[in-house]
């Protein structure tokens, strides 16, 4: 098992959450954070005071997947995520050790 | 029309205005005067209006105004501040304000003689008008209650609170009182040298933002200052409060007529026009030298226009207004942006920059546009240099005692009880730390 971590732009999270259905990905868990990367920040002036604002809001999606599928849901995922633009974002895999679904006890690959 | 509201516009009477406005107003005072007083119904029911319109000016409007300005962790620091020395000026205008600003005595302070409203009943007449005392003294309630808490604005997010509540107690007797008898009172000073102020410019704008900008120099700057992002926690509050501001405006404007006439619905043109101007004024300034035209920009040009026309409300004409709106909106925002940080002080919410600046402009233009040739009013005798000197006299002598007293004040209540809370304190905001609470639980 995997978890397909993504920080993705803002605007393009209802494509990634239709495209992950429409591959029959059910369950998906969404942060919104900030950061940054390539991207540069943007200036902020408010009156006289101006901040040079670096980190940048994202929103952080997290997806635990079999391995097998790993693929396909980073394909998905960079399909519906992409503009072209720098600040598309990044995706990070990570190993999955164990799952339980809390109301029936199932595990791993059962509880997916 | 002079003779019609001389209690507190008295002063229009004493500069000697042409009766460009409306000769009747003067066979009706004189019909008047023979009569015992009696109250104008007219007249009153838009005295009571504007008297709760200055009131909304104060709470809702300015509170969200400074409150949307400032981080979110110290909101309710705001809040509370605006709406505690507001409570506390309203006392102390019917123990003593009110009597010291507003009775004869000396040139520079009034007495003692109507403290805790003594002498006024309920069938009063206010001194040569055509409206209950009660009121009278209700609407002057509300602009010596807005002036200490729109200075408030400028130390913001690092004054205890306290302070706030000991400055807003001492400035109301050794600057308000003062300056408001100087300026509007019959034996006043000011009023004698024959300066001119319609709604306040000099007893509020001017005030508040000399002693916005004495406390902020004196209180020092918030921990971080130059250095942390300090970017105001939600400019929708700031829109929604300036918003405020402007319709409450018309109370504090058109209501310095003290009648339901021709002087308060010029300077309701006013203070629409000259404001609309303003907000354009400083929204293609920044435009232009900032590259956006920002929301702040623009509310920030209505309240400088808003304040620049104040003195000028129901003497100048709309296009005298309009060029002051222009003029106020532009230096304001060359204050608070370029000048500000030149000199390096932290005026939080700009009350130097906006209120003290555009009151300036206003104060000063005043004595350009009242000019009959100009669109004016007119004043009898008029000489433009001789009335501008006036106005400028007036700036300087408000600037000086404000400036100087607020000064001893602060430095008073420094040495008694110190003027900011722990760093820590300051750190965690306000909010918590002064007040237990928190703005926004989410």
């Amino acid at each position: 098992m995997k978890i397909v971590m993504a920080i993705i732009k803002p605007f393009k999270l209802d494509e990634v959450r239709d495209v992950l259905t429409s591959i029959g990905i059910h369950g998906l868990t969404v942060t919104e954070v900030r950061g940054y990367g390539r991207q540069r920040g943007h200036t902020e002036i408010y009156r006289g005071a101006e901040y040079a604002v670096s980190f940048l809001p994202k929103v952080k999606i997290e997806v635990a997947v079999p391995t097998d599928q790993v693929e396909r849901v980073i394909g998905a995922i960079v399909r519906a995520a992409k503009t072209g633009q720098i600040g598309d974002g990044k995706i990070f895999v990570i190993s999955l050790e164990h799952a339980v679904r809390i109301r029936t006890g199932e595990a791993d690959a059962d509880a997916l | 029309m002079t003779f019609a509201f001389p209690a507190r516009a008295g002063l229009l009477a004493a500069a000697g205005l042409a009766c460009t406005l409306g000769c009747s107003d003067l066979a009706v005072a004189q019909a008047a005067a023979a009569a015992p007083a009696v109250a104008d119904k007219g007249d009153t029911a838009w005295m009571l209006t504007s008297t709760l319109l200055v009131l909304l000016m104060i709470v809702p409007g300015l509170a969200l105004f400074y409150g949307g300005l400032v981080r979110s962790k110290n909101m309710l620091s705001v809040l509370t501040q605006v709406l505690a020395v507001t409570c506390l000026s309203m006392l102390m205008w019917v123990a003593v304000g009110y009597s010291l600003a507003f009775t004869e005595g000396s040139p520079f302070i009034g007495g003692v003689a109507k403290a805790f409203l003594a002498g006024v009943a309920k069938d009063t007449v206010n001194s040569g008008g055509t409206i209950p005392e009660y009121v009278f003294f209700a609407f002057q309630m509300t602009f010596a209650s807005i002036t200490p808490a729109l200075a408030l604005g400028a130390f913001a997010e690092r004054t205890k609170f306290s302070v706030t509540l000991l400055f807003a107690l001492l400035w109301g007797i050794f600057v308000y009182y003062p300056i408001a008898h100087m300026v509007w009172q019959s034996d006043g000073y000011l009023m004698k040298l024959g300066a001119l102020d319609f709604a306040g410019g000099t007893v509020v704008h001017i005030n508040a933002g000399i002693a916005g900008l004495v406390g902020a120099l004196l209180v020092g700057k918030r921990i971080g200052y130059g250095k942390d992002l300090m970017a105001p926690h939600s400019l929708t509050l700031t829109f929604t409060g300036g918003a405020l501001l402007w319709i409450g405006w018309f109370g504090f404007n058109a209501g310095s007529a003290l009648a339901a006439n021709d002087v308060a619905a010029l300077a309701l043109v006013n203070t629409l026009l000259a404001t609309a101007a303003a907000a354009l004024s400083w929204m293609v300034v920044e435009w232009t030298s900032k590259g956006k035209p920002s929301l702040l920009g623009t509310i920030s040009g209505v309240i400088a226009g808003l304040v620049a026309i104040t003195p000028a409300a129901g003497l100048v004409g709309p296009v005298g207004g309009i060029v002051l709106g222009l003029v106020g909106g532009a230096v304001s925002f060359f204050f608070c942006t370029t000048v500000k940080n030149a000199f390096g002080y932290d005026d939080t919410a700009d009350v130097f920059g906006v209120h003290g600046v555009a009151g300036i402009v206003g104060s000063i233009g005043t004595g350009v546009f009242v000019s009959a040739s100009l669109g004016g009013v007119g004043v009898e005798n008029y000489d433009m240099a001789a009335q501008v000197w006036h106005q400028i006299v007036a700036v300087v002598i408000a600037v000086v005692w404000c400036g100087v007293v607020t000064a001893i004040i602060f430095k008073v209540i420094d040495l008694a009880i110190g003027l900011r809370p722990a760093t820590d304190a300051e750190r965690e905001g306000l909010d918590i730390s002064a007040h237990g609470e928190r703005a926004y639980n989410m």
